[in-house]
């Protein structure tokens, strides 16, 4: 047990860090998303920047020109990311979720043709996986994939997909085949967003931000070449997928905490000093945050051991969120009337915001619900419910 | 970065958690809080050959030389068993003053001497000896222990002193204690003579280490409390039915578990960073001990109140062993401070530095 830096994380740390000084475009620092035109237009260099420095695809293996360093190098560059309160890169969905999915199910053809474009941010990815009718219920998704010929053809709705708007590409969960067991009769697809027949309409948030959307599919032609496993063992694929959206998710979750514990001790400082009651509520904000970085650290040892992410990663997610909600209206309670104000980018607008945007923390990313029933049944070995 | 335990510490905590489970079943454990002398005396030699008590004591003096994240690993499995015995009394709130005397680290390595912590109004010089007069209230253990580590204020201000047992003296009464497994006591010194350990100022630096130490430790026994109440609670959810199906298959039900389950791994990482900044002497030790205790002790609080919950009227009963686990948890939340108290130390330095 040593919760010091070693060396070599120690000058990783130091390099990133000043590199991040100087390289952070100030128009994206404590940015609120990619809805912009013009945040978008900065996010895509800064991306190509991030991959240029070699801060891309950091446990990515070298053969498919990552860095191949050991998950702690990653857990350190999303800490010092939070810490200059900078975007990650734009390419998140590639990084995280397709191209680990690619390298663990693709064939060597679409390794070479996918993961370089991934980690030069050439190419953005989105994900098709929730439709309106399948949203914890993933398998009883019911878009459409059927083998025609030398190509399938999509027929479908998916709905919340980050990136959409400007992805290039989508991993996409369809239905090959009804089947008793919904689980079989998925395929998993590697879809051109460009293709004729794909539409996106943006989603607007409570906030009036649009950062997800409505992806609709219509006689989509896609190539045999883009199945990713086999046709009908879509859910295996997904599944390596989904975990990979929990590997560090908790160090990304943790430094936006750490960024908003900050701005909330500033806030109280300057407003409500000497109430007690605030400065309690301030300090269990603060051990919250204790807990789940350490938490992270146990998850991140565990996960250097096993290569397995454990169950700390729906740990971290469950308690982020409600963390979040607790805090940012802790946070509009101190700025009190004005808060009902969204004028300018003084403090009140910017909690406000925050405060609307938390709603979505506990339903993104497996809602707070379905990861209570994951640690009921998979961690305490408790009956299934359903 | 490495937050794991070595293989060596593991083994320590499989060994503590399986002589536990045999040396104290839950029959045995009722036994014991219901008894007269309220712990199992023979037990504590069996501690120290262990080398539980030695765990952080140099080997120069019969110890294993190893530090405070062994000790942490005992609180924890000590906590979970309930353990009722001088150990957090003699390792935690003793042993930092006790190290002023290796010939009483000896003592303590071999299983010789217990003691516990306790403070008196005054000590005064008579010759080459110190006498203390006054009372020392909710001495924890203080009816089973050899010794008094006493704080009393001496002519140049507080130092900590050592009274040794003997002839009945210091006069001790014990209280009716909530949780019998943990007995508080009056401790009442009229001229008992008593040995010097630390001189102001350094005993000051000592009591602060103590302290830290203290609270940790007692984070670390939280910890343990709430990972029983959650194994039994899930234990009774898979095998009690109702409706023709487990109670565990109810979310109303499986939720509450996976909160504690969620609350527990929180608290044991405080308690683990708190355990290796002690460990360490590193700069935020008083801190996070601060923030595990207050932590974990209102998660061992709600663990086994959840689990209470779960188990409905049986776990209401005397004969449940879930109460003493409770009480237990509820006396470490009221030990020292309550988590508010500690919350306003931690928003103390957030808000005002």
């Amino acid at each position: 047990m040593d919760l010091r830096d070693g060396p070599d994380e120690a000058a990783f740390r130091t390099t990133l860090r000043a590199w991040l000084e100087s390289n952070v475009p100030a128009g994206l620092r404590g940015f609120r998303g990619w809805s912009s035109p013009a945040a978008l237009a900065l996010g895509r260099d800064w991306s190509r920047r991030l991959a240029q420095a070699g801060y891309a695809g950091l446990t990515w293996p070298k053969e498919y020109g990552g860095a191949g360093q050991p998950w702690r190098y990653q857990a350190v560059y999303l800490e010092e990311l939070a810490r200059a309160e900078a975007p990650q890169h734009l390419g998140v969905i590639g990084l995280g979720m397709a191209g680990p999915t690619i390298i663990a199910h693709g064939r060597p053809d679409q390794k070479a043709r996918y993961l370089a474009k991934i980690l030069s941010a050439e190419e953005i990815w989105c994900q098709g996986f929730s439709e309106p009718g399948s949203g914890s219920d993933l398998a009883s998704v019911r878009t459409r994939v059927e083998l025609v010929g030398d190509h399938f053809l999509v027929n479908g709705q998916k709905v919340w997909s980050s990136y959409a708007q400007i992805a290039d590409r989508c991993i996409l969960l369809a239905r090959s085949a009804v089947t008793d067991e919904k689980h079989e009769g998925l395929t998993y697809l590697v879809v051109d967003m460009k293709s004729p027949g794909v539409e996106v309409r943006p989603l607007r948030q409570i906030t009036g931000e649009a950062e997800f959307n409505e992806i609709f599919f219509t006689d989509v032609a896609v190539p045999k070449d883009n199945l990713l496993g086999e046709i009908g063992g879509g859910w295996r694929v997904a599944m390596t997928t989904l975990s990979h959206e929990r590997g560090t998710f908790g160090f990304a979750l943790a430094g936006a905490l750490d960024v908003a514990v900050r701005k909330l001790v500033a806030l109280a400082r300057d407003r409500a000093g000497a109430d007690a009651l605030v400065r309690d509520r301030v300090a269990r904000e603060w051990i919250d945050l204790q807990a789940l970085r350490y938490t992270n650290y146990r998850a991140l040892a565990r996960l250097e051991r096993t290569g397995a992410p454990g169950p700390e990663g729906s740990v971290a997610k469950l308690r982020w969120s409600e963390a979040n909600q607790r805090l940012t209206k802790l946070a509009i309670e101190i700025v009190g009337q004005e808060s009902r104000v969204a004028d300018g980018d003084g403090a009140p607008a910017y909690w406000r915001y925050q405060q609307l945007r938390s709603r979505g923390n506990t339903i993104e990313a497996g809602t707070s619900e379905i990861l209570r029933n994951i640690i009921a049944e998979r961690v305490l070995g408790l009956p299934r419910s359903r | 970065m490495d937050f794991s335990f070595t293989p060596e510490q593991d083994q320590l905590r499989t060994q503590a958690r399986s002589f536990l489970e045999k040396r104290f079943p839950a029959t045995r454990l009722a036994e014991i809080a219901m008894s007269e002398d309220g712990w199992d005396r023979a037990s504590w030699p069996e501690l120290a050959r262990l080398g539980w008590t030695g765990a952080s004591i140099a080997e120069a003096q019969g110890g294993a030389g190893l530090s405070f994240v062994e000790e942490a690993i005992v609180f924890e499995e000590l906590g979970r068993a309930l353990y009722a015995g001088p150990y957090f009394s003699t390792i935690a709130l003793a042993l930092p003053a006790l190290a002023c005397a290796p010939d009483l680290l000896a003592r303590v390595a071999s299983g010789g001497l217990t003691a516990t912590l306790a403070s008196a109004v005054e000590a005064r010089r008579a010759g080459d000896r110190w006498l203390l007069r006054g009372d020392g209230d909710l001495v924890p253990d203080a009816g089973w222990v050899d010794a008094f580590v006493v704080e009393a204020r001496g002519p140049d201000g507080i130092g900590l002193y050592l009274a040794e047992r003997h002839d009945a003296r210091p006069l001790i009464r014990v209280f009716d204690t909530v949780d019998t497994t943990r007995r508080l006591g009056r401790v009442t010194f009229e001229d008992d003579s008593a040995r010097l350990l630390a001189a102001p100022p350094a005993a000051a630096e000592i009591i602060g280490r103590t302290r830290r130490r203290a609270l940790a430790a007692l984070a670390l026994e939280a910890v343990g409390i709430a990972g029983f109440a959650l194994a039994v609670g899930v234990e009774h959810a898979k095998s009690r039915q109702q409706f023709g199906r487990p109670i565990g298959t109810y979310q109303a039900v499986s939720h509450k578990l996976a909160d504690t389950y969620v609350e527990t791994e929180l608290a044991r990482s405080l308690a683990y960073w708190a355990a290796w900044c002690i460990a360490e002497d590193d700069a935020q030790a008083e801190l996070a001990a601060s923030a595990a205790k207050a932590y974990a002790a209102e998660a061992a609080v709600a663990a086994c109140e959840r689990a209470m919950q779960v188990h409905g009227g049986m776990g209401f009963t005397w004969d449940h062993p879930l109460h003493r686990y409770y009480k237990r948890a509820l006396g470490i939340e009221s030990f020292d401070r309550s988590g508010a108290a500690h919350r306003a130390d931690i928003a103390q330095v957030l808000l005002d530095g």
